[in-house]
C-alpha cells in the first residue's frame, strides 16, 4: 500500500505492507531506530511518538494507519542540535540510566508539559502509567519531568 | 599561565556525559545495527514444560520464499557442541545443555528450531510453519517436589533432580544443641525474572575474506564473551571481536553466553553472511535467566536476650532445566553470606540444588547475597518476635562492632571493614524510630495497620579472582589504560562494560581529578575488544570497586611520568614540582611553570629530549586484582501501611543508608540505590515467575509480570555514608545492589509488622494484596 505521511516535518512517501508496524516502519525503513521495541504487548512504552500531537504506542499502530498523519519521534525533538527543556532535564535530574525507555519517556511526559497547573508528583507518576523504566526507580525520571513542567 | 582552578571532582555531582546522544534518540542498541545482505535469525520454542519430541516437520517453512535455512536442534548437534555452564567447567554435574533442544525438551521456552530468512516478518512467517508433534511428559517445578522419589526425573544420566549438596559453614550441632533456645522457620525467596527493558539481541558478521568474525551482543561482558564464543565455536580468539553496544539493562542477566547468541555466531560462519537475532519480550521471559528461586529452613540457637549462638541453614536452590553460565554459584554465595551483618560463632548450610522443568536461574542483581540479606533479616525479626523483643534490639546485640574488623565468618567469608552501627543510627535518626512506633500504636488504636521493618545488610562485592577458576566468571582483576595526547587531552580505555551504570562519568571524574582537568577533557571508551585488549565486565558491584581502581592506578603512574618530564624541562628536582590545573609549578618560584599541554606534547619527542630511560608518551596500563571482597553495608528502613480491608500493602516511608566507601559521584550513587530499590520492591510486593502444575509459567508477559510502574512506588528517602574500604585504592564500596538487597525483607518486615496484632506470622514475597488478604481471613478464622 502507498502512504504519505509527515514525520519530524518532513514528507515521506512509502509503498508499505498493510501488517507492517508504525515502529518497524520508522525504525527500519526510515531508520529512525531512537523509538524502541521493550515489549510486544504494548504494557512498556519504549516505543512512544506522537501521532498528530497525541502520544501513541507504535508498537500497536500499523504504518498504514499513519497515513495523512504527522509523526513526531525522539529524534525531531532535538531537532536542531540543542537538547529540548524536557530532555535536558532529564539529564540534569539523572533521569535516565540504560537509556532504553528514555525515548519513550520523554515522549510520553512530553504532553504534561505547557499546562496551566503544574502536575504534582502524583499526577506525573500517574500519567507515566503507560511507560516503565527498570533503572531509575522513576524517582528521577518524575523530578525532571516536574522541573521541565515548571520552567514551561 | 594559570587558569581558575576546577572544583574537586571526587564526590562532585557531575551530570552524566553519556546522556545528550541517549536523550536525543541516537544511542545505538544492537537491533539499531543493520548491516547490508543481513538476514534474520528466529526461534521457535517449546510451548511445553517437558516432552519428547516425536516429529518435527521443518519442510514447508524451508519451501517458504525468502527463508534461506532451517535447522533442527538434531541438525546442529551435528557441528556444535553443548552450551558451555562454568558449573561444567569446575567439575560439577552438568547435564549437556544443547543449543535447540536434541528429541527432549525440559521447559517451556527451550529452542526447538531456528529459522534464517530475509526478514524479521518472513521469519515469523516460516516459524508458524513448522509441525513438531510431542509426547508430553510429567513436568516439576517446585523443587521441593522435584526431589520426592515419584518426581519425573529431567537428566536420565544423572538419575535424579539433584544437580549438587555441598556443606558450606562450620559445626552447628553441639552449638545448637547447647543453646538456650532453637527458633525455627522457613522462607522463601521467589523465583523472579531480571526484566530489562532491552531484551537480548546479537548481530553477527563473519567476513570470510578477512578471516574475522564480529559479535555485536546486548552483554554486561564483552571481554568474558570473546573468551567463551572463541573457545565455543573453536574461532580463533585473536580473529574474533566481541562488541557491547548501548545495553539497555542487564542487571545479571547479560552476562552468559546464551544458546541463541552462540547460535547467531556459529551460522554466521556457517553461512559466511550477517545475520541478526532480537528475542521478543514474550520469548525474554521464557528464556532468558531467572534468578533467586531458593527457599531455606532455618533453626536459630538463641539466648533469651537474642544474642545469635548458631544458625543452620537447609538451603534449597532451583536451578532450573539447565546450569547458565554461573548457575550453581547462587546458593554458595547464600551460604557463605548467611550471617548477614552479625557476628555468630557457628553457622553452616546444606545446599541441595535442585533441576527442575523451569528457566534456568542465574545472576540477577544481588545474587546469591540478596538471598542470604533476606533470610537472615527475616530471621532476625522472627527472633525478635519469638523472644518478644524489639527487632532494633535484636539487630544491635549482633551486629558486627566497628573494632571488630576485619571479621572472619563461620563460613569463610572474610568482612574487611565497615561500621554497621553508623548507618543503623543514621536511618533510625531520620526515620524517628520511637516516634514512628508511637505512631503506629496511635493508628492501631485508630484501626490502621502501620508496621516498620529494618534490614541492616551486609553482604560483598568486587570479587578477587577464584583460584583453579580457568577464567571464566572467575577472574576477578580489572584493566585500565590511561594515555594523554599531544594536545593534553586523555583517553582511558577500561575493561569494564557499563551499561547504565554511569561509569564513563565517574571514570572521567577519577582521571580529570589526578591532573587537574575537566570530565569532558577526558574520553573514556569500552565495551569494543577490538579497541579494549583485556578486560572482563560489569558485574557483581565491581566497576567502580575494581575497574576504578585500576583507572585510578593508571592515572597516578601516567601523574608521575609527567611530574618528572615536567622536573626535567623546568630543570628542577621533581619532587618540587607541583600539579594543579593542567599546570607543573616550581614549588620554590611560582612564576615558573609549565602547562600539561606542553609536557605532554614534549613527551612524544625522540628518548634523548626525554630523561635517561623514560620512554616516550605519557601511558600506563595497570591491571588490579583485589585482595578480597570489599564489604558493602547499610540500613534500610520503611513504614508500610496495609488495608485490611483490600491488603494491599502502601509503603508511607522508605529510608536507604547506604556507605559508598568513597562516593564518587553521590547523584549516581543514588540513582544506583534508587534502582535496586525498584527491583527489591518490585521482588517484596509485585514479581513472581510461577508456573502451574504442568509446568506452564504463568508470567510470560509484561501483561501478567508485575514490574512496578511509577505509582506503585514511594519516593525514596537516600542518604550516604563514606567509611572507606581497605581492599581498593580508591576505597569504594559497592553500591549497585545495594537496594535489590536491602528492599525485600525490610518491606516484608514492615508488612508483617503491621499485621502482628492480627495474628498473621508468617508470608511469602511477592505480598499481593490478594496474598496478604487471604493471610488476615485465615488468621481471623
Amino acid at each position: 500500500m502507498n502512504i504519505s505521511l509527515r514525520v519530524n516535518g518532513r514528507p515521506v512517501e512509502a509503498v508499505v505492507e498493510p501488517r507492517l508496524l508504525l515502529v518497524h516502519f520508522l525504525r527500519e525503513r526510515l531508520r529512525l531506530t531512537g523509538t524502541h521495541i521493550g515489549c510486544d504487548t504494548s504494557q512498556c512504552g519504549a516505543c512512544t511518538v506522537h501521532l498528530d500531537g497525541r502520544a501513541v504506542k507504535s508498537c500497536t499502530v500499523l504504518a498504514v494507519q499513519a497515513d495523512g498523519c504527522d509523526i513526531t519521534t525522539i529524534e525531531g525533538l532535538a531537532a536542531e542540535g540543542e537538547l529540548h527543556p524536557l530532555q535536558a532535564a532529564f539529564q540534569e535530574q539523572h533521569a535516565l540510566q540504560c537509556g532504553f525507555c528514555t525515548p519513550g519517556m520523554i515522549m510520553a511526559s512530553l504532553e504534561l508539559l505547557g499546562r496551566a497547573i503544574v502536575p504534582d508528583d502524583r499526577e506525573i507518576r500517574a500519567a507515566l502509567e503507560g511507560n516503565r523504566c527498570r533503572c531509575t526507580g522513576y524517582q528521577n525520571i518524575v523530578a525532571a519531568v516536574r522541573t521541565a513542567c515548571e520552567r514551561s | 599561565m594559570r587558569r581558575d582552578a576546577p572544583p574537586d571532582l571526587i564526590g562532585a555531582r557531575v551530570p552524566r556525559v553519556e546522556d545528550p546522544r541517549l536523550l536525543a534518540g541516537r544511542g545505538a542498541y544492537v537491533d539499531d545495527l543493520q548491516l547490508p545482505g543481513m538476514l534474520q535469525l528466529d526461534i521457535l520454542r517449546s510451548p511445553h514444560a517437558h516432552a519428547r519430541i516425536c516429529e518435527l516437520d521443518v519442510s514447508m517453512a524451508r519451501a517458504l520464499p525468502g527463508v534461506v535455512a532451517v535447522y533442527t536442534g538434531r541438525d546442529l548437534a551435528q557441528f556444535l557442541k553443548p552450551v558451555p555452564s562454568a558449573g561444567g567447567m569446575q567439575g560439577f554435574n552438568a547435564p549437556p545443555h544443547h543449543v535447540l533442544a536434541v528429541d527432549r525438551v525440559r521447559f517451556v521456552g527451550e529452542g526447538v528450531a531456528a529459522v534464517l530468512a530475509q526478514d524479521r516478518y518472513i521469519a515469523r512467517d516460516a516459524r508458524e510453519l513448522i509441525n513438531v508433534t510431542y509426547d508430553v511428559l510429567p513436568a516439576v517445578t517446585d523443587p521441593g517436589v522435584a526431589l520426592t522419589p515419584q518426581a519425573p526425573v529431567l537428566h536420565d544420566d544423572i538419575g535424579s533432580n539433584r544437580a549438587f549438596e555441598l556443606r558450606i559453614g562450620n559445626d552447628t550441632q553441639a552449638a545448637l544443641a547447647a543453646s538456650e533456645r532453637i527458633i525455627s522457620g522457613r522462607f522463601i525467596n521467589q523465583r523472579v525474572i531480571p526484566g530489562p527493558m532491552e531484551t537480548r539481541g546479537a548481530v553477527a558478521h563473519f567476513e570470510p575474506w578477512e578471516g574475522r568474525l564480529t559479535v555485536w551482543l546486548s552483554t554486561q561482558a564483552p571481554h568474558l564473551m570473546k573468551r567463551e564464543f572463541a573457545r565455543y565455536l573453536d574461532f580463533p580468539e585473536h580473529r574474533l571481536r566481541v562488541v557491547a553496544p548501548d545495553v539497555g539493562g542487564a542487571f545479571g542477566a547479560k552476562n552468559n553466553p546464551y544458546a541463541e547468541e552462540l547460535l547467531a555466531a556459529a551460522l554466521s560462519l556457517k553461512h559466511g553472511v550477517p545475520l541478526k537475532w532480537i528475542e521478543e519480550r514474550s520469548e525474554h521471559m521464557l528464556a532468558t535467566s531467572h534468578a533467586r528461586a531458593q527457599a531455606v529452613e532455618v533453626h536459630a540457637g538463641v539466648r533469651a536476650d537474642g544474642t545469635v549462638q548458631a544458625l543452620h541453614y537447609r538451603l534449597t536452590a532451583d536451578m532450573g532445566a539447565y546450569y547458565h553460565a554461573i548457575t550453581h554459584i547462587g546458593p554458595m554465595m547464600t551460604a557463605a553470606l548467611m550471617t548477614g551483618a552479625y557476628r555468630i560463632a557457628h553457622a553452616a548450610t546444606d545446599i541441595i540444588s535442585v533441576f527442575t522443568n523451569a528457566t534456568p536461574t542465574d545472576p540477577y542483581r544481588g545474587f546469591g547475597r540478596a538471598e542470604a540479606t533476606y533470610f537472615i533479616e527475616r530471621t532476625m525479626d522472627l527472633i525478635a518476635r519469638e523472644l518478644g523483643l524489639d527487632v532494633l534490639e535484636v539487630r544491635r546485640r549482633n551486629l558486627i562492632r566497628p573494632e571488630e574488623f576485619p571479621c572472619t565468618t563461620p563460613t569463610g567469608h572474610v568482612h574487611e571493614s565497615g561500621n554497621f552501627q553508623l548507618c543503623l543510627d543514621r536511618a533510625l535518626e531520620r526515620f524517628d524510630y520511637e516516634g514512628t512506633r508511637r505512631e503506629q500504636a496511635r493508628l492501631r488504636a485508630a484501626g490502621r495497620y502501620l508496621g516498620i521493618g529494618i534490614a541492616t545488610h551486609a553482604w560483598r562485592a568486587g570479587f578477587p579472582s577464584v583460584p583453579g577458576g580457568k577464567g571464566y566468571v572467575t577472574s576477578g582483576w580489572e584493566k585500565s589504560t590511561v594515555s594523554i595526547d599531544a594536545a593534553g587531552k586523555i583517553r582511558v580505555v577500561i575493561g569494564t562494560s557499563p551499561h547504565g551504570q554511569g561509569v564513563v562519568t565517574t571514570t572521567a571524574q577519577i582521571v580529570a581529578q589526578q591532573f587537574g582537568l575537566l570530565p569532558q577533557d577526558v574520553r573514556v571508551i569500552h565495551g569494543d575488544t577490538d579497541a579494549v585488549a583485556q578486560g572482563n565486565g560489569t558485574m557483581g558491584s565491581r566497576s567502580l570497586v575494581v575497574g576504578g581502581s585500576a583507572t585510578l592506578l593508571a592515572a597516578q603512574q601516567v601523574r608521575a611520568k609527567a611530574i618528572r618530564l615536567a622536573a626535567h624541562l623546568l630543570q628542577i628536582d621533581p619532587r618540587q614540582v607541583v600539579l594543579e590545573s593542567a599546570c607543573f609549578r616550581d614549588a620554590g618560584n611560582s612564576q615558573r611553570g609549565i602547562a600539561l599541554t606542553e609536557v605532554a606534547a614534549h613527551a612524544f619527542a625522540g628518548p634523548r629530549d626525554l630523561p635517561d630511560g623514560m620512554e616516550p608518551c605519557l601511558e600506563a596500563a595497570v591491571l588490579f586484582e583485589p585482595a578480597n571482597f570489599t564489604t558493602c553495608f547499610g540500613t534500610h528502613v520503611c513504614a508500610v501501611e496495609v488495608d485490611v480491608q483490600t491488603g494491599a500493602a502502601a509503603i508511607r516511608r522508605y529510608i536507604a543508608i547506604d556507605d559508598a566507601g568513597r562516593a564518587i559521584n553521590p547523584t549516581l550513587v543514588e540513582g544506583q540505590i534508587h534502582g535496586g530499590l525498584a527491583q527489591g520492591i518490585g521482588q517484596a510486593l509485585m514479581e513472581g515467575a510461577s508456573y502451574d502444575s504442568a509446568g506452564q509459567p504463568l508470567a510470560a508477559s509484561l501483561l501478567d509480570y508485575a514490574t512496578p510502574k511509577a505509582s506503585d512506588l514511594p519516593h525514596f528517602e537516600v542518604e550516604l555514608t563514606e567509611t572507606p574500604s581497605t581492599v581498593n585504592p580508591l576505597g569504594a564500596r559497592g553500591i549497585g545492589e545495594a537496594g535489590a538487597i536491602g528492599a525485600p525483607p525490610a518491606v516484608v518486615n514492615a508488612v508483617l509488622d503491621a499485621l502482628a496484632p492480627l495474628g498473621v506470622r508468617h508470608l511469602d514475597m511477592p505480598l499481593t494484596p490478594q496474598r496478604v488478604w487471604r493471610a488476615i481471613q485465615e488468621a481471623r478464622a
